[in-house]
Parts: structure tokens; sequence; C-alpha cells
């Protein structure tokens, strides 16, 4: 196991409502190394507001607590909004689940992934251009020339994805948040989008936090999972033992899915359990 | 503390509210009380929304009981009493150029703009919407020749209109009416027709044409609930300028004639006397004033309450 | 034309011969988009047959034209040539009344589906009363309970109704005229794994209580391998490959984007993804 790169104690995410307080997310612990975790939860479970409060991210009414996000050390909850902008883009990347809406859709994507690098670095406008036409060549983009000059809606899903990778990977951050990065996408262009996010993260070391609905797709693709249900952590385990789960969320969801290999007439509908929201969550740091 | 984001039933609330706030409805006139009275509480949650209200539902009490909250007939004159101040003699709002009582006046006038404003807030926003729905839900030919009608009319000035209706039938409320109500109905159908082309391709649409469904029953059934939220609202926010305009074609003695207590006459008699007898004009203009402010107050909050994406909570 | 190869080498799959029984025969369909220089052909010459009872599965990615052949079906899009026969019958551009009652369709989205101003009760009532059916309340009762839900769920509004919820209210919609025939476009894609169990056990159940024909579409090949007998693979527009489930189970599918498919669907695969 790698060093710990970011670190969560007893986080929770409130939404005041007219009928009460929603707790989003219910005092959650989790750490992340230089590996790829997989958060997965279904629609409601908090995880992708797990993701956005690393980052500080929550929008009002809304309001996180932790008793610390440790990030290289530092206690990201003690920095200012200031300082916060320099993490947020540079430290830590997110890439989100849909393209059109994370890109300008008034600037072509090279000056967008260009701005992105001279926000945090200090190059000259030739140096930035150098780099963005490398970064979309190293997202497998045959003609970067071409997609530099052009516009978010010129730009297919799979492309769009692409281009986001590039810019949010351009600033070398050391850790990516991805929420949901490919469900908008078509499955086989989807594996193409991985393939390419798995190699950067692997070859330049970074923590990589993967949140998805999608527990087929994480276990097969992380190295750690982490499994949410109404705002707790369930169970935590390595990616490879997903079979041997214990928690009857975690086996109800995996009997719930119907598989190509072997056919079931018919399948296990999940019986929720009142007693799933009151257990305490599980520590998922290591 | 609830938990998780799932809302539970709220067992112990009695009677009355406990039935008007139920999740499960047992009949169609209970599932349509719930929904009025939620409405309700979302409107009486929006303080300034509810003044409006207040105002405009005094109006149409005061309307609705005028003869009893008159304290002389609208139009008796009495000259030894000409141009009394507020407040003398029992003159609550003083008296005009003719020793017409002005607060008698003003209550009865108060039914003239209800009548102005309800016929024209039935006719325009109607039509509006038919002709909106229409051409967004049938599109192509039907859709280019409609909208070009709507430009046409747009085209026109209200009061220029006005005066073509004064010329050709007489001055008079119901040619004001006809006037405003001609020249207010294209705004809607646009409104009508944007929001039609939103809705035209959604599946629910879909589902019903595919139950064989006919043109007609679409548009009415399915369309038309969908855009009258956004009619309402801006039926609100167009009121004051209804009454604005009715008030304008009373002044310039296009609307109602002499001696209907007509608010926009009224100002414009006491124009005579503004710089010594301030009250004649001032007390109508403030009539139309906390009116106006009132439909505006009221349809400011309707588009927070009516904005289907926040009533979805 | 890969269907009638496969035709000739299997002797399960379509041909003339079984044509009689089919209940759905689409043949040579081709559907156009746009006029003039910017119209597109979105489904490019489809021959499909369904049988009575079956359940036949398209699966593609987006703008395969999958969706577009079930809309041509149902008579959403009009602008196609072929032919789309029902129990033998050639249906024309144009639908009416009785069509109804054959065919119904289930969307993709339960949140987009369903009148946000309606209640329950009346969008389960309404193509009772458009089609002058009696005893309407039964029905509505029926209904609900044949999609697992209650009576208490007859006059509440969309938004009071979780995601399953929803799909099952439009499932008993499609249901009420008690067509042959549903089509399902994507029933499941919007919806948690957990509620997408729930929902395709209860397709399982209907079809075998009201004996029904499904055509399915959907981009996910574990949903379709469960649900449906057949299964046709379209890209581009075209199919490229019709199989039976069980030459799906055994990966064994012919043309190398079926492959790819199958393989996509199993997971990520760093050493088959990572160096294409």
């Amino acid at each position: 196991m790698s060093d710990t790169l970011l670190s969560v104690e007893d986080l929770w995410v409130r939404f005041p409502t007219r009928t009460g307080t929603v707790d989003a997310v219910r005092g959650i612990s989790f750490s992340v190394g230089r590996e790829r975790v997989g958060i997965v939860g279904e629609s409601g479970s908090g995880k992708s507001m797990t993701g956005r409060s690393i980052l500080r991210l929550i929008r009002a009414p809304g309001q996180m607590e932790a008793k610390s996000i440790t990030f290289n050390g530092d206690n990201l909850l003690e920095y200012s909004e200031r300082q916060m902008r320099k993490i947020r883009g540079h430290q830590i990347s997110m890439v989100m689940q849909d393209p059109k809406f994370s890109l300008n859709p008034v600037h072509s994507v090279g000056k967008q992934i260009c701005e992105a690098l001279r926000l945090h670095t200090k190059v000259s406008r030739k140096q930035a251009r150098q780099g963005a036409l490398e970064m979309l060549e190293a997202v497998q983009i045959r003609n970067p020339e071409r997609v530099f000059r052009s516009y978010p809606h010129e730009l297919s899903g799979g492309m769009g994805q692409r281009v986001m990778i590039a810019m949010m990977l351009i600033t070398d951050p050391q850790l990516l948040i991805a929420d949901e990065p490919t469900s908008a996408l078509d499955v086989t262009v989807q594996m193409k989008v991985l393939a390419i996010m798995d190699k950067l993260v692997q070859e330049r070391g970074m923590g990589l936090i993967f949140i998805s609905h999608d527990l087929n797709l994480v276990s097969s693709f992380c190295d750690r999972i982490i499994i949410m249900y109404a705002g707790r952590i369930v169970e935590t385990c390595r990616a490879s033992e997903l079979h041997k789960a214990t928690h009857p969320y975690t086996r109800g969801l995996l009997n719930a899915l119907p598989r190509i290999e072997e056919p079931k007439g018919r399948l296990e509908a999940l019986q929720r359990q009142d007693s799933w929201k009151q257990e305490a969550s599980v520590d998922a740091r290591v | 503390m609830t938990t998780a984001p799932v809302k539970s039933n709220v067992p112990s609330r009695s009677g009355l509210k406990a039935w008007l706030s139920s999740d499960a409805p047992a009949s169609r006139g209970h599932a349509r009380a719930v929904q009025l009275y939620l409405g309700w509480l979302k409107l009486y949650e929006n303080k300034l929304a509810f003044l409006g209200f207040l105002i405009i539902f005094s109006l149409v009490l005061i309307a609705a009981f005028a003869p009893l909250l008159a304290t002389t007939e609208p139009n008796a004159q009495d000259l030894s009493k000409r141009l009394l101040a507020p407040g003398t003699s029992g003159h609550l709002l003083g008296t005009d150029e003719l020793g017409r009582d002005i607060y008698s006046r003003l209550v009865y006038g108060s039914r003239i703009t209800l009548l102005i404003v309800g016929i024209v807030a039935f006719t325009a926003p109607v039509f509006g919407l038919l002709i909106g729905t229409v051409a967004g839900y049938l599109g192509g030919w039907v859709d280019q020749v409609l909208m070009r009608l709507v430009d046409i009319f747009l085209a026109f000035p209200r009061l220029v209109l006005a005066l073509a209706f004064v010329a050709a039938i007489g001055a008079g409320i119901e040619s004001a009416i006809i006037a405003i109500s001609l020249t207010a109905w294209p705004p809607y159908a646009r409104i009508a027709r944007a929001e039609t082309l939103t809705i035209r391709n959604a599946d629910y649409i879909s589902a019903v044409r595919l139950q064989g469904a006919g043109i007609m029953h679409i548009i009415v059934g399915h369309i038309w609930p969908l855009c009258l939220s956004s009619i309402i609202v801006r039926v609100t926010l167009d009121m004051a300028g209804i009454i604005l305009t009715a008030a304008g074609l009373g002044f310039l003695g296009l609307g109602a004639q002499p001696p209907e207590p007509e608010w926009g006459a009224m100002i414009s008699a006491g124009r005579k006397f503004v710089l010594d007898q301030w009250w004649v004009a001032a007390m109508p203009g403030m009539a139309i004033f906390i009116v106006s402010l009132g439909f505006n107050l009221l349809g400011d909050g309707l588009r927070d309450i009516l904005d289907p994406k926040k009533s979805q909570s | 034309m890969p269907v009638s190869d496969s035709a000739l080498m299997e002797p399960k799959s379509l041909s003339a011969e079984t044509a009689a029984d089919a209940r759905l025969e689409i043949k040579n369909l081709n559907v156009y988009f746009g006029e003039g220089s910017e119209r597109f052909q979105a489904v490019k010459n489809v021959s499909v047959s369904v049988q009575q009872g079956g359940s036949f599965g398209i699966v593609g990615e987006s703008g395969s034209g999958k969706s577009t052949v079930l809309r041509a079906v149902c008579g959403l899009v009009e602008s196609w040539d072929g032919e789309i026969d029902i129990d033998g019958a050639p249906v024309s551009h144009k639908r009416n009344k009785a069509f109804a009652r054959k065919i119904q369709m289930v969307f993709q989205d339960p949140y987009a589906s369903l009148h946000p101003r309606h209640t329950v009760d009346r969008v389960l009532s309404e193509p009772l009363k458009l089609h002058g059916f009696d005893g309407i309340d039964g029905r509505v009762l029926r209904a609900l309970d044949d999609v697992g839900l209650g009576a208490d769920f007859r006059f509440r509004y969309p938004h009071q109704l979780s995601g399953g919820q929803r799909q099952r209210v439009a499932v008993a919609r499609a249901l009420m005229l008690e067509p042959e025939i549903l089509l399902l476009d994507e029933p499941t894609s919007a919806l948690d794994v957990s509620v997408q169990a729930e929902i395709l056990n209860l397709f399982a159940e209907l079809r075998k209580e009201h004996n029904l024909t499904y055509v399915m579409v959907t981009h996910d090949l574990a949903v379709v391998a469960h649900m449906c007998d057949e299964i046709a693979v379209m890209q581009f527009g075209e199919v490229v490959e019709v199989m039976d489930v069980d030459a799906m189970r055994n990966s064994t599918p012919k043309t190398a984007y079926t492959q790819e498919l199958l393989k996509a669907s199993m997971g990520y695969d760093a050493e088959f993804f990572g160096d294409s």
C-alpha cells in the first residue's frame, strides 16, 4: 500500500429543508493513497456529495462538517477560500459526468485548456499551447491541432470527456476525483476513456477517486471499493475481493445485477432494511 | 432529525390539516384539495405575495359590498360642498369639483376597474394560449401563419387602436376593454408557443399520442396545464399595466365617460385643481397605485410558487 | 444482408416459413430525418421478425438507430418506408385507435414520461376514456395491483413517487388498453440496479400473465441477455447480427463489433482496452 494522500475523518453533509434537516453524508471516514479508490452507491447514497466536499464545493444551503480533511499533511478545513482555489484544479482535479456542462460553450477547447494551465503555473502563451497539444495527444486525440481549435458543441461525448480529462490533468494534480465520468458514454467508448484515464493516473502516480453507480465497472477498474448507502459507508474491501463481500446491501446489489454468463429466472430484489441506516459507518481508512 | 432523504408520513396532525396534507389522497377531489392547500401554504409563506393577495382580495370585497361601504351615492352632487379637504364633515377623502364624495366614488370605481381587469384577464390570455399552443404543437405552415398574425397585432400601439375603436363605436368602457384585449393577447401567444415547443416532444406527450388521442385533446388536456402557470404569472404582472392603460384611456377621455367614477377619468377631472386641491387627483391615483402594486406583488410571488421546478419537492 | 445469411445457417432463425406466426415483422425498414441536403438516414434496411409471445432485444450504442426502429413501429416517426406487419397485416403511416390497442410503449426516463400535473389516476384512466371502456375504476385499481402498487398510489402526483414507482405507473399505463405487443425503450437505464431488478422481474411476470410480446431496446447486454430470447445488434442504422441468447451467453457472436460490445459490458479489462 502506498502512502496516504488524502484522509477524511467524520465527514457530514447536511441540507436544511422545510421539513427538517436531511443528512446526505453521515459521518464517514476514508483515505486515499496513490491508488484507484471506487465509491459506489445508488442515487441518494451521498457519493457525489462526498466527492464535492473534499474540494469544499458544497453549495448553500448545504453545510459540510468534518473532524479533518487532510491532504498531503495539511488540513483543508483550515484553508481560506483563496488557498482552496489554489488546490482546486491544481493539486486536486475533478471530472464530472457531462462535459457539456463543464466546458464553456463560447470558448475554444484549446483556450480553456491553456487557461487551466496558466491559472496555476507561470508559463508563456506558447508553452501553454505546446503543453495543451501534448496533453490532447496524451488522451489519444488523433488530430490535436483541430480539436484545440474546436468548440465544445463540435465534440462527441467521448471526445468531450477526453478533453475534460486533458484539462484536468494538465496541471499535474496529485489526486483526481472522477464523478461518473463515463456514465453518459456508450460502453465501448466508455472503456477507451477509462483506459486513457487509467494509463495517465498510473504513469503519474496519482490518486484516483472514482465515483460510480456501476458496481461491476468499479470492481473491474479500481483497487479498492467503498460502498455507500444512505450517507454511510456500509462496507469497504479490495476490488478483487468484492465477491466475498458480506454486508447484505452489497450482496443484494451483486445479486440484483443480471449477468450475461449465468442466466437467472428471476433477479433477486433487494430487501432494504431500516437497520442499515442506523449502523455505524465503516471506517475506510488504511 | 430525519436520517435519510425520505419523507415520512406525519401521523400526529389532527383533522382537516392532516387530511389536507395527506401523502395518499383517497379521491380525485381530495388530491386536488391537497394541491390547493400546498399552494396556499406556499403563498402564505411568501409574505410579499400574500400582501399582494390581500390587496386584490380586498378589492374584490370592496367591489362586491360597494353599496354597504360607500357613504353616499357615487354620483350624488352637492355644489355647496365643492372641493372639501379630506376629513371635513364626514367626507373621509374629501369631495370633488361637483361636491361628490371621493371615497364613495373610489369604492364604486373599484367595480369598473375589476370589470375591465376581469374581462381582459379572461379573454386575452385564453385566446393567446389557444393560438400559441396550436402554433407550437402543429408547427409548419400553421405556426408560420399564426405567428405572423401575432407579429401584426404586436405592432399596433394600444392607444391608437383604442382611438380607432372610439371613432368606430364611440367612447366608453366597452371600446377600452376591446382595445386592451385585442392588443394584450399576442404576448400570451408567444409565451404559450415557447412553452409548447419545449414539451411537444416530451415522452408523456408521445405516450398519449400512442393511446390514439386527438390533437385538441392533447393540446387542451396535456399542454395547457403546463403553460398555465407562466401565463397566470404574466397575467398578474400585466394587470397593473392594464389598469394603467384603462386609467390612461379614461384620462384621455376615451374610456369611461362622466359621470362614471372610473379612477383614470377621476384623475383627469382632478387635473385642473391639482395645485390647490391636490386630493381630487391624488386619491384615485393612490387607489391605482395600491391595486397595481398588489397585482405586481402577487405576480412575483406566483412566479416562485408556480415554477414547476420548485414544486418538485 | 446479414439477416438472410444467418437464416440459411440457422434453422431456428427467421425465414419466410416462420413468418406466418410472427406477431411483428419488419421488412426493409428505412427511416429518414430532415429534408434536402440535411436528409439523414437513421435506419437502413432493417428486417427483423418477432414471434408471438417472444421477447426480442435490439442492442446498440447511441446513434445506432435502435430507438428509431421502435418509434417507427409505433407511429411516432412517420418518415419511413419499407414494411411493418402486425399479425401478417401491414400497418399504414397514419395510425388509428385500433392500432393503439395492439401496441403500446414504455419509455426510458420515468421522470420524463409522466405528465407532471396529472395524478396517477388520470394517467391510467385517460386511455380507457379515450377508447370508451367501462368499469374504469375497477380497471385502474386492477392495473395498480398488477404492477405492484396499491390503491394508495391512485391519487398521487408523479413528484410524490420514486423513480421505480413512476416506471411502474408507466408500465401500468401501457397495459391499460390490453395491448398484445409492448415496446420497451431502455425501460430501466435511468433506474438504480436494485430497482432495475424489480422492474425486470415485473416485466417477466406480466409477460406470462398477459401473454405479451416484447420488443426491447437497450444498450445493456446483461439486461437483454436476461430478458430476451433473440437479439439483434445494430450499428450505424444497420442490423449487423441477429443471434439467439445462447449464442450471446457462450460468447460466440460472429462480428467483431458484437464481440467488442460483449467484452465492454463484462467490465473494465486493462489488457483488452488498454492498448487500443
